[in-house]
């Protein structure tokens, strides 16, 4: 015993000494630091995780954010304005050079920004001749239409020739004549009005001349042998007599359209037939004492923008109307301002537009988005004043009386706007507003369509035909092996299932998209017959397996259920597709494919259904582990308590266990659903893709996913494509943010409640 | 009796148990499905020789192996059953494939000395052997060593295209790789404006030396090409065609019909070899998926790398020492939110922050000379790993919590009564007790990312990479590059492919290789966190 007091003695102070010697030698202190910077570091890697969710919430919001900022313009240079009302006035593409042409038909290249003159260019004018209206009959390759009052149309063509001498961009005006320099005689009379349209293949030009007669002349462009540039064939000469005092004169760039507008409001149109101009409608733009004040054609011409004296700027576009007509309809009006408006100039790449009115406001639109992005008072303008835009649209000059105004324009994102984003939009050239998805096609005067309802439309259809798949099984499958399930046989399904979560989702969708897909459309009615006998079937048997003598029964213990049952889903499966082609003889004509069209439904080979099941299939484990857990952490004396006071087990699950459990099943359906609205790769396999509203299970969509896993490849960065797509991206983000939170919230406040059980 | 079946619900218990067996019919009948698919594929099947009246009265000769069968539904076989034929020999009929219909079927034979010649370009050729030229010498069928020196041509035609393989990727990629480095240096420093004479004559001398050595490498290529081409092996089709293979032009050749059960043994494993350590060819329809492989273990790496620590990191600090209340409430409801954002959304995020916004300034920064070519502000490996290491964050989080709240109180208990510090403890006893958890979060992070798509497929993966992301020249690990994926890979050829039907099986063996790989890891990772479970368990009484 003191032999052992002695000892530990004799240790105590060897800890002693040797805690003394570290206090001295200033381990302890190291020690302490050590702690003290490993407890902050960590903690600033606990938390840095909320710092991560809130980065990718805080990113995508500064992608997506500037869709819904209005332009900015900000003034950088004044000069004077040496000619007054040019005939043209226009700027090229980098805003670096504008170029003015006079009555005298002297073309003047000058700095946009200082007004200092670089070259001056005569057009081929004899003595007596004088521009009388000038038109851009292709404005991407600037050729001009130049109308004189002898009846003669010159075509010269404006070039910037771009090179790179010391890294510096320097650009080189110049001016050529494609189709010669002696042009086109359109008639004796002088001309007032010109409009010209050229494009890949033909030539035309429409002209009113000073008898208010028209003149129309069209081109079939040719390629010459002898000198490789371009020869014109005429194929139409048309004079047409008429009565209508024209103000505008319009003609759109494909030539298949000829407007005509009166300050009255009252409008002719002419339409190509064989060649031929034909009226087709006359009607009125304004209401009773409005008048017109300016008339455009939007790009791509399918659009006239009509400003009148109230201050409203109207679009119209032709729209086929039942009896297949092609009629002038009134699209949307932009409420401008109160006053008149004074001048209308569209932009040149994209569907905007600018108006100045005359309480000298000026107005920046958008036509698709129906969207004024920017609406400033420049004091300076006068009722006279005129706007040009580079085709960039980076740059604008104003005339303001005897000055012009250099502004630099911030506008990059007008072609998006709630409304065109989540509402019904009239599109050009279609026949009623509609919700549509098309990002992009080949043409440069192409009207996107950014609507993200078909989108979110597809999303939800996928989700809904998922989770119809998977809630039922997963949900049953959790309250059997949680409740019922022997614990051997539980013990190896639980692998099993957190497996078929694992699988990665490409397997299934390649499996779906290229095996379940075509097996379906082969064996539909099999596909519905196992959906109504497999229910059947096991009810049948489990009947059966309840009447059978207990020396059977017994030797298979309570809970191994779900093993007996294998073999019987197996034989049932394999019987609803052997039985499959029998059926669809019978009772479809022996194709249900054709049967279904037939009676209205539209077929795909990759469907809704397909999606359903192949989604379902990927959402069925998250579902049930969480579910599962919910039931099985339902405490034992509840339901023993209400098994003792005579309930049967189902008795027991319906009326304790299930409510008990209820929000943790409620949790795992919410966090299936928000797997099932994220998932992309199986919807981008087993679907067609296309962005439709349909809900009919029988044929695809197109979700949020999978159209950013489409086109983000191909979008140029900064764009307002690619803005969309991250506008898609946080969608979803905050589509799952919300089901993730209210599922842990459930799920946070049951724990606390079986805490207290 | 009966009236009890329905009135004490049991029928629904049953209904409940029907559920959970049909999921599990459901997952054990799709591994197997895409098992026996994707093994079967490299088993040297029978070639087999249809004869067939056409309608216009001719007999066409057709060889090749039996691919699928169908019949119409509801018509009778007999009338209506086609066969899929893989006939190869896409150099002379301009497909793989012959659909055979039944009826017209005259005559169906075998014969053994059918051979296939697996090629690298146009697919394979089944045919006959007519003769072997092999060093200027012709070999013809009645020459007993014929068979002999066709094995000889292919084996010496494979070594040369080995060492040519060898010279392109090492010797000259090194050698372009060094060139390209040059003319970068050359960049810098002109924007440097540090180029003087002598460094710019510096830098040219050493190009010099370079297209010096280029020139010697290639000339020792052509000379191997020539030499690749020496043999040749004439061969005639079932239908009397002619052709001359070159021998460097062929992969491997056997004749299937004259092949015992161990010869075919031993011809699957070969074919699974190449499969796992060959490069893809022709459009990645043939050949093996090494690449992909490559790719994706080095991404998981990376991946692994940095999601370990910060996510152990995280659940230290949510189990140990944050309080519980509201910032561990935030945290938590962080953690769930990460694991429940769609993979797609990461794949945005990582685009937009880390390949243009990160990326570009780090171009900006360091690697000025390259622009506008960007060097790290495009898609490649390292951010392809970051954006898998923030997805699968949350796992690792999860499951290392959990093994920490496993380990029994009175273990830190003791350690803390001992006198050691909270960071001793943890570091002495907790985390080493915890790193079981660890490692099956680490496992369970690995496997998701392993079948991840979505994300990668803008954040990095490529169809076909032209280079590894590791290789000889400095600094080894090219973390710019983009990869080859395998889960991609899946997608790419399966959907994106020319010859989808040519190129199923090898889809098949893809997808079976990646579930291959996901289950066993799971299993790894659930057999580690039992086995935890019973230690503490038993720790805890």
């Amino acid at each position: 015993m003191s032999e052992l007091s002695n000892d530990y003695e004799a240790v105590k102070d060897r800890v002693r000494a040797l805690l003394d010697k570290q206090t001295e030698g200033g381990h302890h202190t190291l020690r302490r630091i050590k702690d003290m910077v490993a407890k902050h570091s960590i903690a600033i890697g606990g938390v840095s995780v909320i710092v991560a969710v809130v980065m990718i919430f805080f990113y995508l919001l500064y992608v997506v954010f500037p869709i819904f900022r209005s332009a900015e313009i900000t003034q950088q240079q004044v000069y004077s304005n040496v000619a007054q009302a040019p005939q043209l006035w226009g700027m090229e593409e980098y805003g670096e050079i504008a170029y003015r042409l006079d009555d005298a038909g002297q073309l003047v290249f000058y700095r946009a920004d200082s007004g200092a003159v670089i070259s001056e260019e005569a057009l081929p004018l004899t003595a007596d001749e004088q521009v009388s209206s000038v038109a851009y009959a292709n404005r991407e390759e600037a050729i001009v239409a130049v109308a004189l009052n002898s009846g003669r149309v010159l075509l010269p063509k404006l070039t910037f020739s771009i090179s790179y001498p010391n890294d510096q961009r320097t650009i080189t005006p110049s001016i050529e004549y494609p189709f010669g320099e002696e042009g086109i005689l359109l008639g004796e009379a002088a001309i007032v009005h010109i409009a010209a349209a050229k494009n890949e293949e033909y030539l035309s030009l429409v002209a009113v001349d000073e008898n208010a007669n028209l003149a129309f002349q069209r081109f079939e462009l040719q390629e010459s042998f002898l000198t490789e540039g371009l020869e014109l064939e005429q194929l139409t000469e048309q004079a047409i007599e008429s009565d209508f005092s024209v103000d505008y004169l319009m003609h759109d760039p494909t030539g298949q359209w000829v407007y005509l507008v009166g300050k009255d409001g009252s409008l002719q149109s002419y339409w190509l037939e064989d060649d031929e101009l034909q009226p087709n409608e006359r009607l009125s733009l304004v209401a009773q004492g409005v008048s017109v004040t300016d008339a455009k054609l939007l790009l791509g011409g399918i659009s006239i923008l009509v400003g009148d004296s109230q201050g409203n700027i109207a679009q119209w576009f032709p729209v086929r109307d039942d009896t297949n007509t092609y009629r002038l309809t009134r699209i949307r009006n932009f409420a401008f301002s109160e006053s008149a408006i004074v001048n209308i100039t569209p932009e040149i790449r994209r569907k905007g537009f600018y108006a100045i009115d005359a309480e000298k406001n000026l107005g920046i639109f958008y036509a698709t988005s129906h969207r004024e992005v920017l609406q400033e008072s420049l004091p300076e303008l006068t009722d006279a004043s005129e706007i040009v835009i580079n085709p960039r649209g980076n740059r604008m000059l104003v005339t303001a009386g005897s000055q012009i105004e250099v502004w630099s324009v911030e506008n990059e994102h007008p072609d998006l706007s709630w409304s065109a984003l989540w509402s019904k939009v009239w599109y050009e050239s279609y026949p009623e507003p509609q919700y549509t998805y098309q990002s992009s096609a080949s043409t440069t005067d192409f009207e996107a369509k950014f609507s993200l309802v078909p989108l979110s439309f597809g999303t939800l259809k996928a989700a809904f035909y998922a989770m119809l798949f998977a809630m039922p099984l997963a949900i049953c499958g959790a309250i059997f092996t949680a409740y019922f399930m022997a614990p051997k046989m539980r013990s190896s399904v639980k692998p099993a299932i957190e497996i078929m979560e694992a699988l990665p989702t490409v397997i299934l969708g390649f499996l779906a998209g290229l095996w379940l897909a075509p097996v379906m459309e082969e064996n539909l009615p099999g596909v519905f017959m196992i959906l109504i006998l497999m229910p059947l079937a096991i009810i049948a048997f489990g009947l059966t397996w309840h009447f059978l003598p207990s020396r059977i029964t017994a030797l298979i213990p309570e809970g191994w259920q779900a093993a007996l049952l294998v073999p019987v889903i197996i034989l049932i499966a394999w019987f609803c597709f052997a039985i499959s082609y029998p059926v669809e003889k019978l009772m479809f004509d022996g194709n249900m494919r054709v049967w279904l069209e037939s009676i209205g439904i539209t077929y795909d080979q990759r469907n809704s259904m397909v999606v359903g099941i192949a989604m379902g299939f990927a959402v069925i484990p998250t579902i049930f582990s969480i579910a599962e857990d919910a039931i099985f952490s339902v405490p034992k004396h509840l339901s023993n308590g209400s098994l003792a006071l005579g309930a049967s087990p189902w008795q027991t699950l319906v009326r304790v266990v299930l409510p008990t459990a209820s929000p943790g099943i409620f949790s795992a359906v919410m966090i299936g659903l928000g797997r099932a609205v994220g998932e992309t790769m199986i919807v981008l396999m087993a679907t067609g893709n296309t962005p439709i509203m349909e809900a009919n299970i029988f044929e695809g969509m197109r979700t949020l996913s999978a159209n950013i896993a489409v086109e983000m490849p191909e979008s140029e960065v900064g764009s307002s494509h690619y803005r969309v797509l991250f506008l898609a991206g946080f969608v979803l983000f905050i589509f799952t943010f919300i089901f993730n939170t209210v599922a842990e919230n459930v799920r946070h406040r049951l724990r606390r409640k079986y805490g207290s059980l | 009796m009966k009236d009890k079946f329905f009135k004490s619900g049991e029928h629904w218990v049953w209904f409940n148990a029907g559920a959970i067996a049909i999921s599990l019919v459901m997952v054990v009948s799709l591994v197997f499905f895409i098992a026996v698919k994707g093994l079967s594929h490299f088993w040297p099947a029978d070639i087999v020789i249809f004869e067939t009246k056409l309608a216009n009265g001719t007999i066409q000769k057709s060889l090749g192996e039996v691919y699928d069968e169908e019949t119409p539904k509801g018509q009778d076989p007999a009338v209506a059953k086609q066969i899929l034929l893989k006939t190869g020999n896409r150099d002379l009929y301009g497909l793989d494939f012959r659909w055979l219909k039944a009826k017209e079927i005259v005559g169906q034979s075998s014969r053994d000395d059918v051979l296939v010649i697996e090629r690298r370009e146009w697919g394979n050729f089944y045919g006959f052997l007519k003769g072997v030229k092999f060093d200027g010498k012709e070999y013809s069928l009645d020459n007993p060593e014929l068979y002999d020196k066709m094995e000889e041509a292919i084996d010496r035609a494979t070594d040369i295209y080995g060492e040519i393989k060898d010279i392109e990727k090492d010797d000259i990629g090194s050698i372009n790789y060094d060139l390209e480095q040059l003319r970068l240096e050359r960049k810098r420093l002109q924007l440097e404006e540090k180029d003087t004479p002598e460094a710019i004559a510096e830098i040219r001398a050493q190009e010099d030396v370079l297209k010096a050595e280029f020139e010697v490498q290639q000339a020792k290529m052509n000379a191997l090409y020539d030499d690749a081409n020496r043999d040749a092996l004439m061969v005639e089709s079932v239908d009397g065609k002619t052709l001359t293979v070159v021998a460097s032009n062929i992969v491997m050749a056997f004749q299937p019909n004259n092949m015992g059960p161990l010869d075919k043994v031993g011809h699957y494993f070969t074919k699974i070899g190449e499969f796992i350590f060959d490069e893809p060819r022709e459009a990645n329809t043939e050949g093996g998926v090494f690449p992909a492989i490559f790719g994706t273990v080095m991404m998981v790496i990376l991946m692994s790398i940095m999601v370990t620590p910060f996510g152990v990191v995280a659940a230290v600090y949510l189990h140990e020492y944050a309080k519980q209340g509201f910032v561990t409430r935030l945290i938590r409801i962080a953690v769930n939110n990460l694991a429940g954002v769609p993979s797609i959304v990461y794949g945005v995020f990582g685009l937009g922050f880390f390949v243009y916004f990160l990326g570009g300034s780090i171009d900006d920064l360091f690697y000025p000379e390259a622009k506008p070519a960007p060097t790290f502000g495009t898609s490649g490996l390292l951010w392809a790993s970051i954006t898998l290491a923030l997805l699968t964050l949350p796992v690792v989080i999860v499951s290392t919590e959990e093994g920490l709240s496993r380990i029994p109180k009175s273990i830190r208990e003791g350690s803390l009564a001992l006198g050691a510090t909270k960071i001793e403890t943890l570091w002495r006893t907790v985390l080493p007790m915890a790193s079981p958890a660890m490692m099956t979060g680490l496992i369970l992070a690995i496997a998701r990312a392993a079948g991840e798509v979505a994300p990668l497929m803008l954040v990095g993966v490529v169809k076909l990479a032209p280079t590894l992301p590791l290789d000889g020249n400095l600094p080894f690990i090219h973390l710019e590059r983009k990869f080859m994926h395998l889960g991609f890979h899946i997608y790419d050829v399966g959907f994106q492919s020319p010859n989808v039907e040519a190129a199923r099986p090898l889809v098949f063996a893809t997808a079976f290789l990646l579930v291959l790989v996901i289950i066993l890891l799971n299993i790894t990772a659930i057999k580690i966190r039992n086995r935890l479970r019973e230690k503490y368990k038993s720790l805890e009484h």
